[in-house]
């Protein structure tokens, strides 16, 4: 396999709509993110902010019915150009996913360890033996005791945080170069999800693997990701260091998020609250989205902001940026 | 003055499978007492399999305890009956995870706070509706939305709702169980100020079950940490979250990630899984998992024991060592 020097996943000015009854909905308007190698990329939003959509346009497992455009280059690659049979071929092998409930990911009559092997045999011309051997290693690589007693035991006699580790070998089972994960501790025990979040952390560090993990848990980016981008009803807001975005949040969209988890203040202070509701993304306010709940939002909101500023202090699309340290010179 | 819930010595099986004279049982609550007094919070935390969740309902009255009692304000809720019980289900409330579950899809929301009223027969008609609208506006809800289905409400006026049902008898108690957890991030903090607003405003007593320290830390000042369905530490939240004595609550503690990246997780976390509460390991549950398990704690359970002001934990080995200096 052969890795650049250059981005290993690039969205350049991604859209992606779909059709509804009140006209298409704007899910993901105008993404442009680099994913760099070896990184831990945490992409954070909340319901409805068009990460997941991101995720799957990513890897090219979107609806006939969405609308993209834009491009996903996956090394000199676009991938939403790509017919499905080539596709195929890419993900598992060069790019790989994880998602929530491992449950769904797993078949459910299929042992667990012929899945990871499944997994190698579909991109690699190995034998049965050698499959085994390689899965066998992957399960103990992600942390599975005595993989070789498990190795044949079907999804339902393990644990979800066992369950996850499986999906987590079968999708580094061909050694990718980018790998997805789309709230992989979300249905996971604090414990649990500590274990695998330490594990994500431990594999990029030894493999080089570019982790994109979309979440909506600021606490799991704080623990685990070097740079986060924040998404705000399908744009993106912020892209900054994970010390920048928690020390300055730029965007007045991150400062709130920030400020509405509890655990951060003072227990049993009023939390602060964003007002308003989401918009309606098949008629978004035009310019800044967020600007409608925006406390310092001016008549110059309604053009939309570009995502601008440098690699120290990271990018904002904001007309009146928060933090004075990272102020983007005007142009 | 006496607490307005007891519980004393809970336990709660469940049949799971095997023949009659091998009956197998899902130990999901054992031993397990908690207090709460008048417009007290006491936060309730525990992982999947805990037993929070079955406290929760046996105090509700929805499941029956196999031993144990849950007295509220004085009398054994088990011996209720008639008009004293209904008193009691006036008095007590639940809120849950999403209502979606406990609102008929079929009505407006309005017409199932207004059900609520109606149950507990309270008002007039003329004055159950006027009620309604009080209701909403006490929980931020615009009166207006009373007509609308569930389905056509966000997740969080949803809970809303479910709250302003909760509130409707005027209760004492509200048993809330994970009521922020499906919950966006900002939507959770509507939520979560708005229950502590109702608490100080109302003078309720709330018992808040969930998964998530961060959030029991700004609920509630007093917290009991669960583990397979016992009580390992209870005392102070703030204390506990700063010097958490029983090893398990310090793994927990050591496993909240916190929002912030100066304070990543510095140990190895918590080795391997939760056993399963059908056949719980003997002595203290928590010795497979446990960093300075000894062969002691393989066969005696342990009690809850003093390691500070108002802080019990239930580990010898902690309670030794920290006792030690005075006595």
């Amino acid at each position: 396999m052969t890795r650049t020097t250059g981005p290993a996943l690039a969205l350049d000015d991604l859209r992606v709509s779909f059709p509804s009854a009140q006209g298409p909905v704007s899910a993901v308007d105008g993404v442009s993110l680099e994913l760099r190698p070896d990184e831990i990329l945490g992409l954070v939003g909340e319901s409805g902010c068009g990460k997941s959509t991101l995720a799957n346009a990513a890897m090219g497992l979107l609806p006939e019915s969405a609308e993209v455009s834009g491009a996903v280059r996956l090394g000199d690659r676009d991938l939403t150009i790509l017919a499905e049979r080539d596709l195929r071929r890419i993900r598992g092998d060069e790019i790989a996913m994880v998602f929530q409930d491992p449950s769904t990911s797993l078949d459910p009559v299929w042992t667990v360890g012929d899945q990871v092997a499944e997994t190698i045999r579909a991109h690699r011309d190995v034998s049965r033996r050698e499959a085994k051997a390689r899965a066998l290693k992957l399960m103990r690589e992600v942390g599975i005791p005595s993989a070789e007693q498990r190795y044949g035991e079907p999804p339902h006699r393990m644990s979800g945080g066992m369950k996850q580790r499986i999906v987590i070998a079968a999708a580094l089972a061909n050694d990718p170069a980018v790998l997805i994960a789309d709230e992989p501790t979300t249905a996971l025990d604090v414990t649990i999800q500590a274990q695998i979040l330490q594990l994500l952390d431990g594999l990029r560090q030894r493999r080089g693997t570019a982790v994109l993990l979309i979440t909506h848990d600021l606490g799991v980016v704080a623990q685990v990701c070097d740079r986060v981008a924040v998404m705000y009803a399908g744009q993106l807001v912020e892209v900054a260091t994970t010390e920048q975005i928690f020390s300055h949040p730029a965007h007045p969209y991150t400062e709130a998020l920030l400020r509405a988890v509890p655990g951060t203040g003072e227990p049993g202070a009023e939390l602060t609250v964003i007002p308003g509701q989401v918009p309606d993304l098949a008629a978004p306010p035009v310019g800044c989205r967020f600007a409608p709940r925006c406390p310092f939002a001016t008549e110059e909101c309604s053009i939309r902001p570009p995502l601008e500023g440098d690699e120290a202090h990271g990018a904002v699309a904001c007309w009146h940026p928060r933090s004075r340290d990272r102020e983007v010179t005007a142009r | 003055m006496s607490a307005l819930l007891e519980v004393q010595g809970l336990v709660k099986r469940f049949p799971a499978g095997g023949p009659v004279w091998r009956r197998r049982y899902v130990h999901a609550v054992s031993d397990v007492d908690l207090s709460i007094g008048r417009g007290q919070t006491l936060g309730l935390v525990g992982e999947s399999g805990s037993g929070k969740t079955t406290v929760g309902r046996c105090i509700l009255g929805l499941y029956r305890p196999d031993e144990g009692l849950v007295r509220f304000d004085g009398r054994d809720v088990a011996g209720l009956r008639g008009s004293t019980l209904a008193e009691f289900r006036r008095r007590v409330q639940p809120v849950f995870q999403d209502p979606y579950g406990s609102l008929d899809p079929r009505w407006t929301v309005g017409r199932s706070v207004q059900e609520s009223l109606e149950a507990h027969r309270i008002g007039s008609v003329q004055d159950r509706r006027d009620r309604v609208r009080e209701l909403f506006a006490t929980v931020g809800l615009d009166p207006a939305l009373g007509d609308r289905h569930p389905r056509n409400l966000s997740g969080g006026q949803r809970q809303r709702v479910g709250i302003a049902a909760a509130l409707a008898s005027e209760p004492e108690l509200i048993i809330a169980d994970e009521p922020v957890s499906a919950l966006d991030v900002s939507v959770q903090a509507q939520i979560i100020n708005l229950l502590q607003r109702l608490g100080r405003d109302l003078g309720l007593a709330v018992l808040f079950i969930s998964h998530d320290l961060g959030v029991v830390e700004h609920v509630s000042s007093e917290v009991a940490v669960m583990y397979l369905g016992r009580v390992v530490e209870t005392g102070p939240t703030a204390a506990i979250l700063r010097a958490p004595e029983h090893p398990y609550t310090r793994a927990l503690v050591e496993a909240i990630p916190h929002p912030d990246p100066s304070r990543r997780f510095r140990h190895a976390s918590l080795a391997g899984e939760i056993p399963s509460p059908v056949d719980p390991p003997s002595g203290c549950a928590f010795h497979p998992r446990c960093p300075i398990a000894q062969a002691s704690c393989r066969i005696q359970v342990p009690e809850l024991e003093p390691v500070g002001e108002d802080h019990l934990a239930a580990c010898p080995v902690v309670a030794r060592v920290t006792t030690r200096p005075t006595t």
